[in-house]
């Protein structure tokens, strides 16, 4: 007898469908790893559908400005889970197009690493854990979502997708953006850390009253007031909460553009 | 902080997903921002982000700039991406889609209604049904959402007229029947003051059916495909040291260790050793849905694309399809194009060998055509190079063909209607002159005598000597060698599994009809699979009968006529039956010679003498005639 499947189960199943697609179709492939909880349930997601070994490079493209919990964070488990770590490096702010608000021009420095780093590694699909639920633009994400040679996001003009039929372009310098979580909801993520007992970064709970609900550099992200100081009561929480994730996100509420302009440009 | 006992971690449901459908302009997303906004799951900031992005472009709050989130989607007035998002009724979850209506993203609303278990298709009731409202019924059709709820929208405009309304709506159930599309509910609503969406409406208190919001808490649950038979399309095969796992996903049905699966077209059997589980115990079964990862005994050919499947629950198979295809090239569809079609996992070369019917928009009635336009539909007959195995299409799953162009991009989907009608314009005719007729005529039977071993064995010296002692004796006997045939009829094949069957395929069908003229046809192939020969059998018939040239790999490496073997250990001739390749043994053939222990001309002897008795006039056939005596004179000669 087949116990029924719970909606984390057709997540799960799903999401490592998606991989071992990605993993089929493009190649060299690489998984984003920022060391938050969604690309850490990416990675955990992996493990499972590749039978315990990730069998390609994990990212971080490091801006230098995460929380030092984040850097510990990385080492202990890329050591523990045999990870293939790449690290890649920002440029100054200075380099960044002087026309977006200050935050997102901040943030825009991680696209221009990410960048770097596709070129380098002449990669054909990175692995990113985005979720239509985080933000508005990316609802409208493809789960592959196909990148020309200047990697931008062609958003008015995606190509079909349905029946688990990707597209994988053969363009020269193109790659495709492969989102595995992009079903999933914030609750879930807890939902499922909370079942497979993944491990995540300490500045989720709360210590003083406050919280960090989704991470980023230490400048542009602040905490939320929150009480919730274990898995299970995150879960709880966001059970009755109605501030959005990304509340703590300073690039997300400059103008109602300057995220869409900057995932257009390429960002996650 | 009191933490309740965990709802959040008990086993919960999926979401029902819900695509709103409809005509540009007809307040799709003023719809969902309206629902979302009466039922209470908008988020907070949510709403005066709206007003203030509606006020910014001059508007009164504009419901739409809830889910309208693209500055290009806000600055025009129109949903270019559908976009998903969450919604709760009374602890149910739904998922609500929002496909655009504009003609233009046709792609996107059908990359946001393929996943939908529902529809609610809007019509502005000052308009009526329009192009896109005929073209999003027919995709819904197509794409397999069976469930629909029809809402009659700005009934405002109408100051609420019953009559008017109604004439909508019948308008909208002739257009629905055809398609096989009996609505769950037709409801008159005004989505921009919330008239019939969460609270019944005093304006339209003739309405006796649901609320929006009471039409979806009672929409019926997407049901697992548990019960259908086993499909499983491989998605690709782990190494980890010595184990090998074929990984892919159930599409419906069952598998449990222990089970024996069939394999492809040629449906080679395996089975099932173990579920593989990380960081989890393996599993002893699994159902529709689930992303597996098996282990298989013996080790066959497994490869991407194979299907799956319990051998007494076979798929249908066949190379002209019958489909009903929804097109999004932005150039016409044209007779003879090929393509590459996609089936789960599975990949085919296609061409479009017949356009049987194309669909009219403007009244969704099918007429002849030549050509199918941008955003069409039509009834097309794919011819694969292959066979394909296949389900027909179901709502709830199987038959989902897509179609891929040589840049990579979805052009269209093709759902798999059944096998081609073409074979029926295809009347093959019984000979003039039967084989029995024949035999009479010649004093023997034409008969396919199919002689299988490994490289080495003796197959080719032993079908030789057989040919010229018959035709020394009268008959017409005939060798037809797998080495000679790959230089003519099979020069296009290569060694691959597939192209090894079609090799086979050939041989015994060419074979056939030589034995059908009178011919005695000696096949000396290695033809190394079980399955393989059982085709040749299928192909054959009674006049088919198989000769295991038995000899084992070190006898026939020592001999090595052809040097392959040396080949094979150098490493330069992978796959060689023998070295690397598996050689199934016939477990029950028609004559087993061990040309091990016998010598070629005692080998040769028990053949010859297998033959003559095979090919004996049956008695039925003596009386037919004289000729009767000639071929018996030649028998008795052997």
């Amino acid at each position: 007898m087949i116990p029924d499947m719970t909606d984390l189960d057709h997540l799960e199943s799903q999401s490592i469908f998606i991989l071992r697609e990605a993993y089929h179709r493009l190649k060299p492939l690489a998984m984003l790893w920022s060391l938050g909880k969604d690309s850490n349930v990416c990675v955990w997601l992996a493990r499972k559908a590749f039978l315990g070994q990730v069998p390609f490079p994990v990212m971080h493209v490091d801006t230098g400005k995460k929380f030092p919990e984040m850097y510990a964070f990385r080492e202990r488990y890329a050591k523990e889970w045999g990870l293939d770590l790449i690290i890649g490096t920002c440029p100054p702010v200075e380099e960044i197009d002087p026309s977006l608000p200050p935050a997102a021009r901040s943030a825009a420095r991680k696209t221009a690493g990410l960048a770097t780093l596709i070129e380098r590694h002449r990669l054909a699909g990175v692995i990113a854990g985005i979720r239509r639920d985080e933000q508005a633009t990316r609802a409208k994400e493809r789960v592959f979502s196909p990148r020309g040679a200047s990697h931008r996001w062609d958003v008015r003009n995606q190509p079909p997708e349905f029946w688990d039929q990707f597209v994988t372009p053969i363009e020269d310098g193109a790659h495709v953006r492969v989102h595995p979580l992009l079903a999933w909801r914030e609750v879930d993520i807890w939902r499922y850390i909370a079942r497979e007992n993944i491990p995540v970064v300490d500045l989720y709970f709360s210590r003083d009253g406050k919280r960090y609900r989704s991470l980023g550099d230490q400048d542009i992200t602040s905490p939320v007031a929150s009480e919730a100081g274990s898995v299970e009561e995150i879960i709880a929480e966001l059970y009755a909460t109605r501030e959005p994730e990304r509340a703590g996100r300073a690039m997300d509420h400059e103008s109602e553009d300057a995220f869409e302009r900057l995932r257009v440009a390429g960002y996650l | 902080m009191n933490v309740p006992l965990d709802p959040a971690l008990a086993a919960a449901e999926m979401p029902t997903p819900i695509v709103i459908v409809g005509h540009v302009d007809h307040g799709k997303s003023t719809l969902i921002g309206r629902l979302l906004h009466d039922t209470d799951n908008l988020l907070a900031g949510k709403l005066d982000a709206a007003r203030l992005s509606s006020e910014k472009r001059g508007l009164g709050i504009e419901w739409s700039f809830l889910l309208d989130s693209l500055q290009a989607e806000r600055d025009q007035g129109v949903t270019i991406d559908a976009t998903r998002l969450p919604f709760t009724l009374d602890g149910r979850g739904f998922v609500i889609v929002d496909a655009p209506g504009h003609r233009q993203f046709l792609r996107n609303m059908i990359t946001g209604a393929a996943g939908a278990s529902a529809a609610v298709l809007v019509v502005d009731v000052t308009e009526g049904v329009r192009d896109q409202t005929r073209r999003h019924a027919m995709l819904l059709r197509l794409i397999g959402v069976a469930e629909v709820i029809v809402v009659l929208n700005k009934a405002d405009l109408l100051g609420f007229d019953r009559a008017r309304i109604d004439a909508v709506a019948a308008h909208l159930t002739a257009l629905l029947a055809p398609l096989d599309i009996t609505p769950r509910a037709v409801i008159p609503v005004s989505a921009r003051h919330g008239d019939n969406i969460a609270a019944r409406s005093s304006h339209l208190a003739w309405h006796t059916g649901p609320t929006l919001i009471e039409a979806l808490a009672a929409l019926p649950r997407p049901l697992p495909a548990v019960s259908g038979p086993l499909r499983l399309s491989v998605q690709d095969v782990y190494r980890q040291g010595e184990r090998r796992f074929v990984v892919g996903r159930i599409e419906s049905g069952r598998l449990a260790v222990g089970d024996t699966v069939a394999i492809g077209a040629a449906g080679h059997r395996a089975t099932i050793t173990a579920i593989a589980g990380w960081p989890t115990p393996p599993a002893q079964s699994a159902g529709a849905g689930q992303s597996v990862a098996l282990e298989l005994a013996p080790e066959v050919v497994v490869a991407r694309g194979d299907l799956l499947y319990h051998p007494s629950a076979a798929p249908l198979r066949a190379r002209r399809l019958a489909t009903r295809i929804f097109w999004l090239r932005q150039e016409p569809l044209r007779l003879g194009e090929s393509f590459q079609l996609r089936l789960a996992t599975a990949e085919y070369k296609v061409r479009v060998s017949a356009i049987e019917r194309v669909v009219r928009i403007d009244d969704l009635s099918a007429e002849a055509g030549t050509e199918v336009p941008p955003e069409g539909f039509a009834d097309i007959t794919l011819t694969a190079a292959e066979e394909v195995l296949f389900d027909p299409f179901r709502p709830e799953g199987g038959g989902r063909g897509v179609l891929v162009d040589g840049h990579q991009h979805i052009v269209g989907g093709a759902p798999i209607l059944g096998v081609a009608a073409g074979r029926e314009h295809v009347f093959p005719l019984d000979a003039a002159v039967s084989h029995t007729a024949r035999a009479a005529a010649k004093g023997y039977r034409g008969a396919v005598f199919w002689l299988t071993g490994l490289p080495g064995a003796g197959k080719s010296t032993l079908a030789r000597q057989a040919e010229q002692r018959l035709f020394a004796d009268g008959i017409d006997a005939v060798v037809l060698d797998g080495d000679t045939l790959r230089t003519g009829l099979n020069a296009d094949l290569g060694f691959s599994p597939r192209e090894r069957e079609e090799n086979v395929r050939r041989t015994a069908e060419v074979a056939r009809l030589m034995a059908e003229a009178g011919l005695v046809v000696i096949v000396a192939l290695i033809s190394p699979q079980a399955a393989m020969r059982a085709e040749a059998r299928r192909v054959g018939g009674d006049l088919f009968h198989e000769i295991h040239i038995a000899a084992d790999v070190a006898t026939c490496e020592a001999r090595d006529p052809k040097g392959l073997y040396a080949k094979a250990r150098a490493g330069t001739l992978p796959g060689f039956t023998g070295i690397d390749g598996s050689y199934e043994a016939p477990a029950a053939p028609d004559l087993r010679l061990d040309t091990g222990r016998l010598s070629v001309g005692v080998a040769a002897e028990a053949l010859i003498a297998f033959i003559a008795e095979a090919i004996a006039p049956k008695d039925t056939a003596a009386a037919d005639g004289t000729a009767v005596d000639n071929g018996a004179a030649a028998l008795a000669r052997l």
